[in-house]
């Protein structure tokens, strides 16, 4: 009896491993472990045996069932898994197929440059200060220290209206129109950015419209050193915290004395590149201590208060900065020129 | 302002200064040079020669076989074609193994069958522009001096071992517009020693004063005038050393009284104008204002006519010259001229940047005159040019100057302090410093208690405030000195306003569904000004047109973004980029009055434009064009951003250029804020573009208005219940009209209502249409009862029966 119990478990274990399906299996699986299986039957034949056998016999039989049970049970697990896996590669895709495409678009990169330079000063407790782009003869010049007749008036030939009206020509009436609501007290500490107007004729370096951002901090005690620490934090966060910054002397109408501000070429590092004509520094913004005569017309005491303001052109800062070649691209909104600044 | 270095040389101590670190420091403390040209440009190997011998060369006719002599040893030939070669002449040769401009080596060559061991140069062939060569020599070889050395580097004899500076002057540094003072400028950048001309004159005893006299009408127009006599000129070509600084700066000899009157406004800055006084007409000098188109033909031949405000030097009848601008072509002087009238004037300067203006002719002269000459550099200049004819045109100077108004003036005085000096600057120079600042810019002054009185010379015009001086000694101190500070004083937050903070909501909303923020010019045609604005429409619109436009196409101010976004729409389609969605957040601009007077109201407008495909993921065969509802869902999506959507109502509306069933006007809070539709198709058509739908709202409206602050509403704790119903409606009712009136029948409790469902066509009677609606019944107190709901929803149904006259479907 036990010898056949072993003979079972080596035919059935043998079986099992040759079961190649799961219906095979399943069939093996009642063969040898149904009600009408011959372990069942094993058993049941063991009244035949003396009373101290049957105990024996009986885990014996048992512990076949179990053998056969539990390899039944993992070759099932192996089938199954191996259906499984037959199944799954049928449903293998191309996965180097395009996604479906989600809709994205991007701002313009002038409005990226100018939304940065306005963040960075906001950090540095600016507010944004914006104004009408047709301005009058007194806003856009008078009240910057450029009368009637005044030469410079020919460094920005303008567009006008009426004889009195304009489109602005700078962004600075915005400064004027901003110091005359504080009412003569300080500080006054704002970004003006904004479309300007000038009579060029469209090429790849001039544009008749084109944008500005000019800074404005006027308060008591500030002196030009603090233009320079302000304008070497800008230069370093938005070109690299490497950077230094030159000021040269230069003139503008409505400050005195009056900067152009160089920073050092970022792309060499000041060693001389085409993009720094060989110089090492780059031209990017004009500024100087507000001019007495533009803080008294707005208002403001010249003796108790003083002021920097600057101004920087958002193109050239993109050229700069994403290697255009010509600012007209700004304006022709080419889909292929527009997409390229997502990560602006 | 081209500044010669050799010329300047004359004037400053430049030992051991370079032309590269003269351009340098001089950009760095406040005149930019904008570049230093070396006039050698790499010529090398260029002697001067002498022609011992020329002959016709045998075999050609327009050769010459010239035997020249170029130092030490025998003559080498050369052979010439030039017409001006000639036995005895000193002449610039290129031997053997030299370089030309262009890096042109010179070889030994055969020219028919003669050998030629050089070349004879012209000056082109030196380098210099061909507009610069005096006439003379302006079709051959150039011939030096007599007194050149043979075998010596020419470059020197023809001051080509020059450099040039560039000087890009800024309008208050109108001083620097001559030698005099850029050489003021380096001394006191440099710290170096000023030697400047000191005009000295052999007067004969013949009194100028008897051969003409001066009378100025208005001081105020002419507040100096004078005049010298020089007889006895004998006019021909100016020397070489004179010749050589005119073509450094730009300016072409012509001949020895123009090239003196030029040399000293290059030197001086002081222009000068020369007359013929044996063709002046008359021995008096009158100054006034021109009568009302009396008229004058000007040295270039023109006829001109001129207007009350001109201001003219006459002969007492007529004029002969426009003060400041131009001489007249009959007292110009000639060949023949033998005697000189010498004008040396300050002419008021927004006089004479009127009068350049109004006939167009801007000169060396008129635009330093118009801005600021040396009041006292006049009466010098006049010697220096009288001395300059005596040298080298053999003049004799008649004793004295006949004058009009006072020679020289008062220095203007300016007090600067030091402490207010190092308070602007953020500095700590000291008193010391500052004293020796004023000294290199030979500003004298006076120092008393703690204000410094400075005595700004007549040729610094620009300095007339406590800034200036500050500005004068913060440059030349070093702005590289200056220290990196921040602004101490109160804290301010900054920030944006709350317009600002949702303008740029939009902005990120708008390009996270995929439009392309554009950005487009606010000027344009009066055509595209005049259409898709909505306004009422006039028989004449009040445009705001630029006076002197630079063309049609920009010449009046947009009223509307819409044209420019279809032309981005064009522009890409036209490159086949197709599939367009773009927006421009800008400007518009708009007036009641006919004759503008007051600013144009300017309105912040969000515009947007879409063409094509909205969605396309070929492989997968999906593919949406774009229609009203994918915009109208853009704009949904928007109003929700914004917390407006239940304030937002779309009715249908007729509209000059959109298609007359596809367009809409948006309204908030009742208000009309903008459209929304089809471009209609003949604009369309005329365009040359593809069906295209558009909006444009009025941002400053839909920004001013309060809207409620987030507050979170407590999520569901009881089940709701959801009826459908069909519809069956005319086709002339809304949906969204039905929508509403069922949220308003519902009450409280139907909390939402959605259209599921549209059937249109066959099955359908005529007219009429069948749309779908989704009620969503919830009551946050309770858990609702079908009877509870029952009761609000048989309400809402009799409501829409009466109210639509709807019937059920199914
Ligand atoms: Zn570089």
């Amino acid at each position: 009896m036990q010898e056949r119990l072993m003979t079972l478990q080596e035919e059935a274990v043998e079986k099992i491993e040759h079961a190649s399906s799961l219906k095979e299996l399943q069939d093996i699986r009642v063969e040898y472990l149904g009600k009408k299986g011959p372990i069942t039957e094993v058993l049941r034949g063991m009244g035949k045996l003396p009373a101290e056998e049957r105990p024996k016999m009986g885990q014996l039989a048992n512990e076949v069932r179990e053998v056969i049970t539990t390899k039944v049970d993992s070759k099932q697990e192996k089938l199954e898994r191996e259906e499984l896996d037959r199944q799954l590669s049928n449903e293998t895709i191309d996965v180097t197929l395009p996604g479906r495409p989600i809709r994205q678009g991007n701002a313009h990169p002038l409005t990226a440059v100018i939304e940065e330079i306005e963040d960075l000063f906001i950090g540095m407790g600016f507010s944004i200060a914006e104004g009408p782009e047709v301005e009058t003869d007194y806003y856009n010049f008078e009240a910057l220290n450029l009368p009637k007749n005044h030469p410079a008036r020919d460094m920005q030939d303008s567009f006008f209206i009426t004889e009195d009206l304009l489109l602005r020509t700078q962004t600075s009436p915005v400064q004027a129109r901003t110091m005359e609501k504080h009412e003569g007290k300080g500080p006054v500490k704002i970004i003006s950015p904004g479309k300007v107007y000038r009579r060029d004729t469209d090429d790849a370096t001039h544009s008749h419209q084109f944008m500005q951002i000019e800074g404005l901090l006027v308060d008591k005690n500030i002196r030009m050193s603090d233009l320079k620490g302000t304008l070497t934090l800008f230069a370093q966060k938005l070109f690299g915290e490497e950077r230094e910054i030159r000021l040269r002397p230069s003139f503008f109408p409505f400050t005195e004395p009056s900067v152009e501000v160089d920073v050092s070429c970022f792309k060499c590092n000041g060693a001389g590149c085409s993009i720094c004509k060989r110089t090492g520094w780059i031209e990017i913004l004009g500024a100087g201590m507000v001019h007495p005569n533009v803080l008294e017309m707005a208002g403001f005491d010249s003796k108790e208060y003083t002021g920097f303001a600057f101004g920087m052109g958002p193109e050239r800062i993109a050229m700069l900065k994403f290697g255009i070649d010509d600012i007209r691209h700004f304006y022709t909104n080419d889909l292929r020129f527009l997409e390229q600044f997502k990560r602006a | 302002m081209l500044v010669s270095y050799n010329w300047l040389k004359e004037y400053v101590d430049l030992d051991g200064i370079q032309p590269d670190e003269l351009a340098d420091r001089i950009t760095k403390s406040g005149i930019e040079v904008e570049g230093v040209e070396s006039l050698s440009q790499g010529i090398s190997g260029v002697v001067v020669g002498h022609v011992e011998k020329c002959e016709q060369h045998p075999n050609a006719d327009k050769l010459n076989v010239c035997q020249v002599k170029i130092g030490e040893g025998e003559p080498v030939q050369i052979i010439c074609g030039a017409p001006n070669v000639g036995t005895g002449q000193k002449v610039p040769v290129a031997t053997v193994g030299a370089v030309l401009p262009g890096n042109f080596k010179i070889k030994k060559a055969k020219l028919r069958g003669e050998v030629s061991n050089g070349m004879i140069c012209s000056l082109e062939e030196l380098g210099v522009d061909v507009k610069m060569v005096p006439k003379e020599f302006a079709d051959g070889i150039y011939v030096m001096k007599e007194d050149a050395e043979v075998g010596k580097n020419a470059l020197s004899y023809l001051n080509l071992d020059d450099h040039i500076l560039e000087l890009g002057l800024t309008p208050n540094r109108a001083d620097c517009l001559n030698m005099i003072g850029v050489a003021y400028e380096t001394a006191a950048v440099f710290e170096r020693k000023l030697t400047l001309p000191k005009p000295s004159l052999n007067e004969n005893n013949e009194s100028a004063s008897d051969c003409i006299s001066v009378k100025v009408d208005d001081f105020g127009d002419n507040p100096y005038y004078g005049a010298k006599v020089i007889r006895n000129i004998k006019v021909g070509p100016s020397p070489e050393w004179m010749q050589s600084r005119l073509i450094s700066a730009g300016i072409r000899p012509i001949n020895n009284v123009v090239d003196i009157t030029n040399y000293v406004l290059l030197e001086y800055g002081q222009p000068l104008h020369a007359f013929d006084y044996d063709r002046f007409g008359s021995k008096e000098v009158l100054i006034r204002r021109a009568e009302a188109g009396e008229e004058i033909r000007t040295l270039d031949d023109e006829m001109r006519k001129l207007e009350a405000h001109h201001l003219v030097i006459t002969n007492g009848m007529k004029p002969v010259a426009v003060a400041g601008v131009m001489g007249g072509a009959y007292s110009e002087v000639s060949d023949e001229t033998t005697t000189i009238l010498l004008e040396a004037a300050y002419f008021n300067p927004s006089i004479v940047r009127q009068a350049s203006k109004d006939l167009g002719l801007r000169s060396e002269s008129s635009t330093r005159f118009e801005k600021g000459i040396d009041r006292n550099r006049v009466y010098e200049a006049a010697n220096r040019a009288a001395e300059l004819m005596a040298e080298i045109a053999g003049g004799e100077v008649l004793e004295g100057i006949v004058e009009a108004g006072p020679r020289f003036v008062d220095p203007e005085k300016v007090i600067v302090r030091g402490e207010r000096a190092n308070k602007v600057l953020g500095t700590n120079i000291e008193t010391k410093e500052i004293h020796e600042i004023l000294e290199r810019l030979r500003f004298s002054y006076e120092h008393e208690n703690d204000e410094i009185t400075v005595e700004v010379p007549a040729r610094r015009p620009d300095i007339t405030l406590e800034e200036d001086l500050i500005e004068e000694i913060g440059r030349i101190y070093g702005y590289d000195k200056i220290p990196a500070t921040l602004p101490e004083g109160a804290t301010t937050t900054g920030g944006l306003t709350p317009s600002q903070m949702k303008r740029r909501k939009v902005r990120r909303y708008l390009e996270s569904v995929g439009l392309y923020q554009a950005l487009t010019y606010s000027l344009t045609t009066k055509k595209k000004a005049n259409a898709y604005h909505g306004l009422a429409t006039e028989e004449e619109p009040a445009f705001i047109s630029v006076s002197m436009p630079m063309s049609e196409e920009r010449a009046v101010l947009r009223r509307t973004i819409l044209p420019q976004l279809l032309e981005v729409v064009q522009y890409n389609q036209n490159r086949q980029l197709n599939d367009v969605a773009v927006y421009e957040i800008g400007s518009t601009y708009l007036t009641d009055e006919r004759n503008l007077e007051k600013l144009p109201n300017e309105h912040q407008k969000l515009a947007a434009a879409f063409s094509g495909l909205w969605h396309f993921h070929p492989w997968q065969q999906e593919k949406k064009p774009v229609d009203f509802y994918v915009v109208k869902g853009v704009l949904d999506g928007l109003f929700k951003k914004l917390g407006v959507s239940e304030r937002i109502e779309f009715q249908q509306v007729k509209r000059e250029g959109f298609h007359p069933g596809r367009t809409a006007i948006v309204l908030l809070d009742g208000k009309q804020i903008g459209v929304i539709g089809q471009l209609h198709p003949a604009d369309q058509k005329e365009w040359d573009i593809k069906e295209t739908y558009l909006f444009e709202l009025d941002l400053d409206i839909v920004f001013d208005i309060d809207v409620e602050p987030v507050v979170y509403s407590a999520l569901p704790r009881y089940p709701s219940i959801s009826r459908d119903i069909a519809l069956i409606l005319e086709q002339d009712v809304s949906a969204g009209e039905v929508q509403s009136g069922i949220k308003a029948a519902g009450g409280e409790l139907l909390k939402e209502v959605s259209i599921f469902d549209l059937y249109e066509g066959e099955h359908m009677d005529e007219g009429k249409k069948s749309v779908a609606y989704s009620l969503t019944y919830y009551n946050p107190e309770k858990t609702l009862t079908d009877d509870d709901v029952e009761k609000v929803h048989s309400k809402v149904l009799g409501y829409v029966k009466e109210k639509f006259n709807a019937t059920m479907r199914g």
